[in-house]
């Protein structure tokens, strides 16, 4: 049989089916799991075999990690969450037993999606959209998860930016906060909201904060991996500091030299507004 | 003087803030605006906003109120003696900065600290002025991090802790001689002194009265401090100990070590070499393990004082005592599986949980997450037997990079 899970509320969806399944004691090898719109799958027609149901009972960290692990971009996801579910129901298998291949590949999958939320909760960058006579700010930002985090990361902002307006658009979803209002929609415009002048000090600020003798790019990018760069308003400034650092660092080596501390190499203003569609 | 512009400011007094290692912005309450009648929030757990090439997070806007200086400390790049450029923000510029990059999501924070003009107090009644005004009148609930001058009055040292969830304190460098010679205008008493107030500030603030009541909020994430490596000539072991020693008299929250870095117009006093940054790294992992694992700042140092540069203190430590190892995982107690190299504490947690439940064996391990390269010859477990590596001559080679030839030209 074939479930098609909502793109918004996704893992809520998933929990109220796996109930009713488990109820019907219907073998989670038998579901084909998919989200949003998906053409039906030829041999989804075959009728499931009933078998006894199962009372599901876990643990809340058993609970919280599942569905956690379920905004995973993996497809297996949800098939391998069910089975997981009726398994731990059934206590043939202990939560946080890493030795079981299919429990060790959740647990990953839901690091993973903890760091990916973490992470999106530090590269979110809002620029400023608010309307002429408006009397609370307003501000936009365009983030590309590498999973389906949105609904999950959102609430931060929530809490963290009470007195103003905000929108985070990624590729599926969007998630709006007006008045103290949240809301999940589908993405309308695909796109980055226009360039904000406070950027420009901010690149500023990135390039006097960086330390030329103490070049480790390798630690940068295991941090802050490339994937996210396009949407860093101060990574385009990257490439310009690492090659001047050496010439800085030579320089204070040369006692002659005069000091020219500030505003060093790189060209702190954009070539051309970044042209993204 | 002439008038510069905001850009040339903060491009000129971050430059100068960047020797300060601390960009935490974890430690302390949880905060937030979902009330809408302020901006902010703080978690507890810190967050980065992104990494400079230098490999260093940035999670705060890490400035200098000012980079003009009265003082003469060799390693600072804002010595007085220094020909460096001078700025100086107004408090409104801070205030509107750090909003500003706070809104778009840049950072968690501030991190103010200054050079010091006219007088102490009146730096610290400044620098206190910004953090009020982020507080009172811009409702901010994120995180403050203020530079404490340890020669300003004690009443401004409280006030600011009322507004910022961390302060420091610099003890600048691991012995009192370096400091006297380095820093003519520090002393080792008055700084002491300062850490000892903002230590008693912070449990009277924890502490409720009979009835109940609070006493006033005071810097929730604690105090932290720096110490430089590299500029004197302080052994590994004395810096170690000098940082067991803060831990322990002023419940410092961390310390950190900046390896010395070469500055633009540089004092004559001191080496303009490349900073030790594996000396440095080396400092924080044992840092670490004096806070997590158990390790006393003694039995970390070895007796040449200088800890091993091409292999980690944990496995330094291993080495040096053999006679402990091989340990058998499945009984072993919490404390010694700690000090089995490439098992980190949460692998210990996990280990101490599953072995509730059965006999572990190798595989386990594998699957908990432990370096099994670094750990295999200290541990004995079903599948697995060091047999005779633990007395192995040739154990270190096992994990030292490989010797190099050095360039004959």
């Amino acid at each position: 049989m074939q479930i098609t899970l909502p793109r918004i509320g996704t893992v809520a969806a998933w929990r109220q089916q796996v109930r009713r399944l488990a109820a019907a004691g219907i073998d989670p090898a038998a579901v084909i799991w998919s989200v949003g719109e998906t053409a039906p799958d030829l041999f989804a027609a075959a009728p499931p075999r009933p078998a006894a149901p199962t009372r599901l009972m876990l643990s809340r960290e058993a609970v919280e990690g599942i569905e956690m692990a379920l905004m995973h971009s993996d497809p297996e996801r949800f098939s391998r969450a069910h089975a997981l579910v009726l398994r731990l129901s059934r206590r043939e298998l202990r939560w946080g037993d890493r030795s079981d291949p299919a429990l060790r590949r959740l647990l990953d999958q839901q690091k993973a999606v903890g760091r990916e939320i973490h992470k999106m909760h530090g590269f979110v960058r809002f620029r400023e959209v608010t309307p002429p006579g408006a009397n609370r700010r307003a501000f936009a930002a365009w983030f590309e998860p590498e999973h389906p985090i949105l609904e999950a990361a959102a609430p931060f902002f929530a809490r963290r930016f009470g007195d103003m307006d905000w929108l985070i658009a990624t590729p599926t979803l969007t998630a709006s906060c007006e008045d103290g209002e949240m809301r999940i929609t589908e993405t309308e415009a695909r796109q980055p909201p226009p360039e904000d002048a406070a950027e420009e000090l901010w690149r500023v600020y990135f390039a006097a904060i960086f330390n030329p003798a103490r070049l480790m790019v390798r630690a940068m990018k295991s941090h802050m991996p490339q994937k996210y760069w396009k949407n860093l308003p101060e990574a385009d400034l990257i490439p310009g500091l690492i090659r001047a650092a050496e010439t800085r660092v030579r320089a204070m080596h040369d006692p002659g030299t005069a000091l020219p501390a500030t505003l060093p190499g790189p060209r702190l203003r954009r070539k051309a507004p970044a042209g993204r569609s | 003087m002439v008038q510069r512009t905001l850009p040339e400011k903060l491009s000129i007094l971050a430059d100068a803030a960047k020797y300060d290692a601390s960009c935490a912005s974890s430690g302390g309450e949880r905060r937030g605006s979902r009330d809408g009648k302020g901006i902010g929030s703080t978690t507890g757990a810190g967050i980065c906003h992104a990494w400079a090439p230098d490999g260093r997070c940035i999670s705060l806007l890490k400035v200098l109120l000012t980079n003009f200086c009265i003082y003469d400390c060799a390693y600072c790049i804002n010595r007085v003696s220094s020909r460096v450029e001078r700025a100086r923000f107004s408090v409104e510029e801070v205030v509107s900065l750090t909003l500003e990059f706070y809104r778009r999501n840049y950072i968690e924070g501030l991190f103010l600290s200054s050079g010091i003009i006219r007088s102490p107090d009146e730096t610290m009644a400044e620098m206190v002025r910004v953090a009020r005004t982020l507080r009172e009148r811009e409702h901010f609930r994120g995180y403050i991090h203020l530079k404490t001058i340890p020669d300003a009055a004690p009443e401004l040292i409280a006030e600011a802790g009322t507004w910022a969830d961390r302060l420091s304190i610099n003890v600048e460098l691991p012995t009192e001689a370096a400091l006297t010679q380095l820093a003519p205008e520090k002393s080792v008493k008055t700084i002491h002194g300062a850490m000892a107030e903002v230590k008693a500030r912070g449990e009277a603030a924890r502490d409720r009265t009979a009835r109940g009541t609070r006493a006033p909020r005071f810097a929730p994430a604690g105090q932290s401090t720096q110490m430089i490596v590299g500029a004197d000539a302080a052994t590994d072991g004395e810096i170690l100990r000098r940082s067991s020693s803060l831990y322990n008299s002023f419940a410092l929250r961390r310390v950190y070590y900046s390896a010395f870095s070469p500055i633009p117009d540089a004092s004559r006093m001191l080496p303009l070499i490349q900073p030790p940054l594996v000396r440095e790294h080396r400092l924080y992992q044992a840092d670490w393990l004096m806070r997590n694992y158990g390790f006393d700042a003694t039995e970390i140092a070895p007796p040449t004082g200088m800890l091993d540069l091409q292999i980690d203190p944990k496995l330094a430590w291993a080495l040096a005592h053999r006679a402990l190892f091989p340990v058998d995982v499945n009984r072993a107690a919490r404390e010694m599986l700690l000090r089995i190299p490439g098992i980190g504490p949460r692998s210990v947690e996990r280990i101490v949980t599953a072995r509730r439940h059965r006999t572990l064996r190798y595989e386990d391990l594998l699957a908990i997450g432990c370096v099994l390269k670094h750990a295999e010859p200290f541990i004995t477990l079903p599948g697995w037997s060091p047999r005779a590596l633990p007395d192995d001559a040739n154990l270190r080679a096992r994990f030292a990079p490989a010797p190099e030839q050095l360039s004959l030209f």
